[in-house]
């Protein structure tokens, strides 16, 4: 885990909000500032991960993105968020894939054949991973050393280990793609809080207009990122 | 819905169907257009910055096929059973108003003389014994001279940005030394160098290489076309591929073409309109019309009309071809056939050169089209005699934007951390200070590589899916080899701290599961000879004489250069043709 200060509360955003913003006081929007304050008092509730499934995604996630002095780690960035509300669009719903029967398995390299969608897939891999953590090692995924998780996380990737019909490293893939995506897509869909993953890499967001540096050859672009929502960093 | 019955149909509404689209109505016809996809225009997919949202674009696919409803099934060789594409990563094919041509990057080439003779060359330059066993290979049946004044007419709809070489015999300017003689200039000038293509033209140039400008169709100034449509400057964004320009610089049917059809009485277009099958008459000579699913009502429609175009994507086309009895089906077993024969595809690798900490190569900022290439290893323009294989491929700096999803898949390289510790640093030092460059090269066509019709697998409309029988032969992976190592001499020149060269391997089977490029090709191509071409030389089908089938289908093999010029100029070149012969006497334009 990262360290706590560097993991600012929704409670800590929203008082920093509504000190700055006294204004919404006096002009009707006593509700808003309300319903704010009080979805700050809770963390991110997941709408289709179960609380064990959540422990699971939060360890994993940031053992494959972990919070280092590069920048900052899959937690930070809010990446579990990311994929739990991606769980709940087509493409976790598997509706962008073709899904059509008969499943057949075939040569890795003929892509995937399983009938699961994104969000079958965790449900099954995460409850499949968890068994192998606690039949190894006696203890869930999320209660191991984060030495152990990584060497389960390499074992899957290898190939060394199956998941019920699930290929190791088929579920690894997905939750390795889906981490990136949470720690590099906008912030609108959840993940790249703060855009900490664009800070980190030099990716200037949405700004999408570089007339002024096509040709200066050598310097970084000097700005910093911006959301489609207007966030800055 | 009751939609009268025109004089032409026109299936998909790409870039093919929107030329012939145009075409047709100037010549007088009233053409019916029939898109399978949705409506989409700039003002919404291309809405900003709704539009520069790189998981909703590039990544979760908004502007591409929607791969629920129908895909295709791959094997690598006959003796394998062929599975479902089901997710999008290899080849990406459109879907919707635009078609490809609305997703696409903007690298718009002409062909090399020799492309379009590429069998007629290498014989005469090395013999008949000088092709692989099981190579089909083939000429179009049309030379670069024809095809010339309909690639300048497409340059000129498209506000292509280029520098060029040679115009009327003349040296003009510093264009591409290989590249043959023009009638005009490009009709915007080269778009500006980013600083990786910059360093790339520099290192090429001490390398002893002959460094040119990407020809690309995103405006490098305020543009109007030939139809009275306006292009905006390109401002570099990097939201090209996979994207509506939301600038409106990259050319696009939507962007280019349509807005002149829209307002047209002969025009109208139906989208939620897929197509199942032509209808022949008795006698399979000629076509009666189409029959298409509503998809909005989920009835079939028929409507009739005395001139078919297919231009959907190069696959839909072979697919329809397939499911409607037009012209004889590839028999590999037998060798016989044409329908579905010479499928192609191209090959495509990447090397990387990191920089020093002091250079930021800042490689979101780009334009789809744009970069600096060499052609000294394309197509014949250098001695294959000594090599033993057929085809070449540019090799270019096309920074078209990088964005941090796609970089995340790039990580720090070949070698480094792919996830955990260590993969960070690789990552954004890579991001930063790396320059990507390509081979972009030819895919020679294969007896025993070829589309047909799925004995299993249907789609959501009861369809039988196309079948691909697809792998890389060694001439491909000798030709690669040979090409990617003629970049390291530009990776010592570039300075390079350290670099990576990306090779195809022997032996490595195609592999559905990453990206290569969606320029698949063949399958109907076009040619002299009825027994090893679908089409004629005009893109009309043997058989069934009023239907024309517009695409890249009809490229006997995979050339070095990205398909869509040709495919542009070849649907004007058809136009040209039905509208100064075939309309004043319908039949086949050729007769054997």
């Amino acid at each position: 885990m990262p360290p706590s200060h560097l993991v600012p509360s929704r409670r800590t955003f929203v008082k920093g909000l509504l000190g700055t913003t006294s204004f919404w006081l006096f002009s009707g929007h006593q509700g808003w500032s309300d319903a704010l304050a009080s979805n700050a008092d809770s963390p991110y509730s997941p709408a289709y991960f179960t609380a064990a499934e959540w422990r699971f995604l939060q360890a994993a996630c940031e053992r494959i993105f972990p919070h280092d002095d590069v920048g900052p780690g899959a937690l930070d960035l809010a990446v579990p968020e990311f994929i739990d509300r991606q769980m709940n669009t087509s493409y976790g719903r598997g509706e962008d894939w073709f899904m059509a029967g008969p499943f057949q398995d075939g040569p890795a390299n003929l892509g995937y054949q399983l009938p699961l969608a994104p969000r079958d897939l965790y449900r099954h891999g995460i409850a499949a991973t968890d068994s192998y953590a606690r039949q190894q090692h006696g203890k869930a995924f999320a209660d191991l050393a984060a030495t152990d998780q990584v060497a389960i996380l390499t074992a899957l990737e290898g190939g060394a280990v199956t998941l019920g019909n699930v290929p190791g490293r088929t579920f690894f893939e997905q939750l390795r793609t889906n981490t990136m995506e949470g720690a590099f897509s906008d912030p609108i869909h959840g993940g790249n809080r703060h855009l900490g993953g664009w800070v980190m890499l030099g990716f200037p967001g949405a700004r999408a207009d570089f007339m002024d540096w096509v040709d200066q050859y050598g310097p970084a672009y000097p700005f910093g990122p911006v959301s489609i929502s207007g966030e800055t960093a | 819905m009751s939609i009268k019955n025109p004089d032409a149909i026109v299936v998909g509404a790409g870039w093919a169907g929107a030329i012939l689209a145009k075409e047709l109505t100037e010549a007088g016809l009233s053409v019916v257009m029939l898109e399978r996809g949705p409506e989409r225009t700039t003002a919404v997919e291309g809405a900003y910055p709704d539009s520069v949202d790189e998981l909703r674009g590039a990544v979760r696919h908004r502007l591409f096929q929607n791969m629920a409803k129908t895909t295709v099934t791959v094997r690598n060789t006959p003796d394998q059973t062929a599975l479902p594409y089901r997710q999008l990563a290899a080849f990406l094919p459109g879907e919707g108003v635009g078609g490809a041509g609305l997703h696409w990057s903007g690298v718009h080439f002409r062909a090399a003389a020799e492309d379009l003779t590429l069998r007629s060359t290498v014989v005469e330059r090395y013999g008949e014994k000088f092709i692989p066993e099981g190579m089909n290979l083939q000429d179009y049946g049309v030379t670069y001279d024809e095809l010339e004044p309909f690639y300048d007419k497409a340059e000129k709809v498209f506000g292509t940005a280029g520098t060029a070489y040679k115009v009327n015999g003349q040296v003009v300017g510093d264009g591409n030394v290989f590249a043959p003689s023009r009638s005009d200039d490009f009709p915007l000038p080269a778009l500006k160098d980013v600083y990786s293509a910059h360093l790339f033209r520099g290192a090429a140039k001490e390398a002893g290489y002959h460094p040119y400008s990407l020809p690309a169709a995103n405006a490098s100034a305020q543009y109007t076309n030939p139809y009275g449509v306006q292009m905006g400057p390109c401002n570099f964004c990097g939201f090209c591929s996979g994207y509506d320009c939301y600038m409106y610089s990259k050319a696009s049917p939507n962007v280019n073409i349509l807005p002149a059809l829209r307002g047209n009485p002969n025009f109208s277009m139906l989208t939620g309109a897929y197509v199942l099958r032509v209808n022949l008459d008795d006698d399979k000579k000629r076509a009666t019309g189409v029959t298409y699913l509503d998809l909005a009502t989920n009835k079939e429609v028929t409507l009739n009309a005395d001139l078919v175009i297919l231009s959907a994507f190069q696959f839909h086309n072979v697919h329809l071809m397939l499911l409607s009895g037009i012209g004889q089906p590839y028999d590999y077993a037998k060798n016989e056939g044409v329908v579905g024969r010479n499928f192609v595809y191209q090959t495509i690798t990447t090397s990387r050169a990191w920089l020093s900490e002091k250079q930021f190569t800042n490689q979101f900022i780009g334009t789809g089209g744009g970069g600096v290439a060499i052609d000294d290893f394309n197509c014949m323009n250098f001695d294959h005699g000594p090599l033993g294989f057929v085809g070449g491929s540019p090799i270019w700096v096309n920074q078209a934007g990088v964005k941090p999803i796609a970089a995340s898949g790039t990580g720090g390289g070949h070698g480094a951390p792919r996830w955990g510790e260590g993969y960070k640093k690789g990552l954004v030092n890579t991001y930063k200070h790396a320059v990507a460059i390509d081979a972009h090269g030819s895919n020679m066509a294969y007896h025993d590589i070829f589309l047909d019709l799925d004995p299993t697998w249907k789609n959501a409309y009861g369809v039988p899916l196309l079948r691909m029988t697809f792998t890389w032969k060694d001439n491909d992976v000798r030709m690669n080899r040979y090409v990617v190592g003629k970049i390291e001499p530009i990776m010592k020149a570039l300075g390079a701290e350290k670099y990576e060269l990306g090779m195809k391997k022997y032996g490595d089977p195609f592999d559905t599961r990453f990206y290569q490029t969606t320029h698949l090709g063949g399958g109907a191509v076009m040619g002299t000879d009825p027994k090893t071409s679908a089409l004629n030389r005009y893109l009309q089908s043997w058989d069934v004489s009023n239907v024309f089938v517009i695409g890249s289908n009809a490229f006997p093999q995979g050339m070095g250069y990205n398909p869509t010029g040709t495919v542009a100029a070849l649907a004007y070149w058809t136009a040209h043709h039905i509208r100064t012969t075939y309309l004043k006497n319908p039949g086949p334009l050729v007769q054997l």
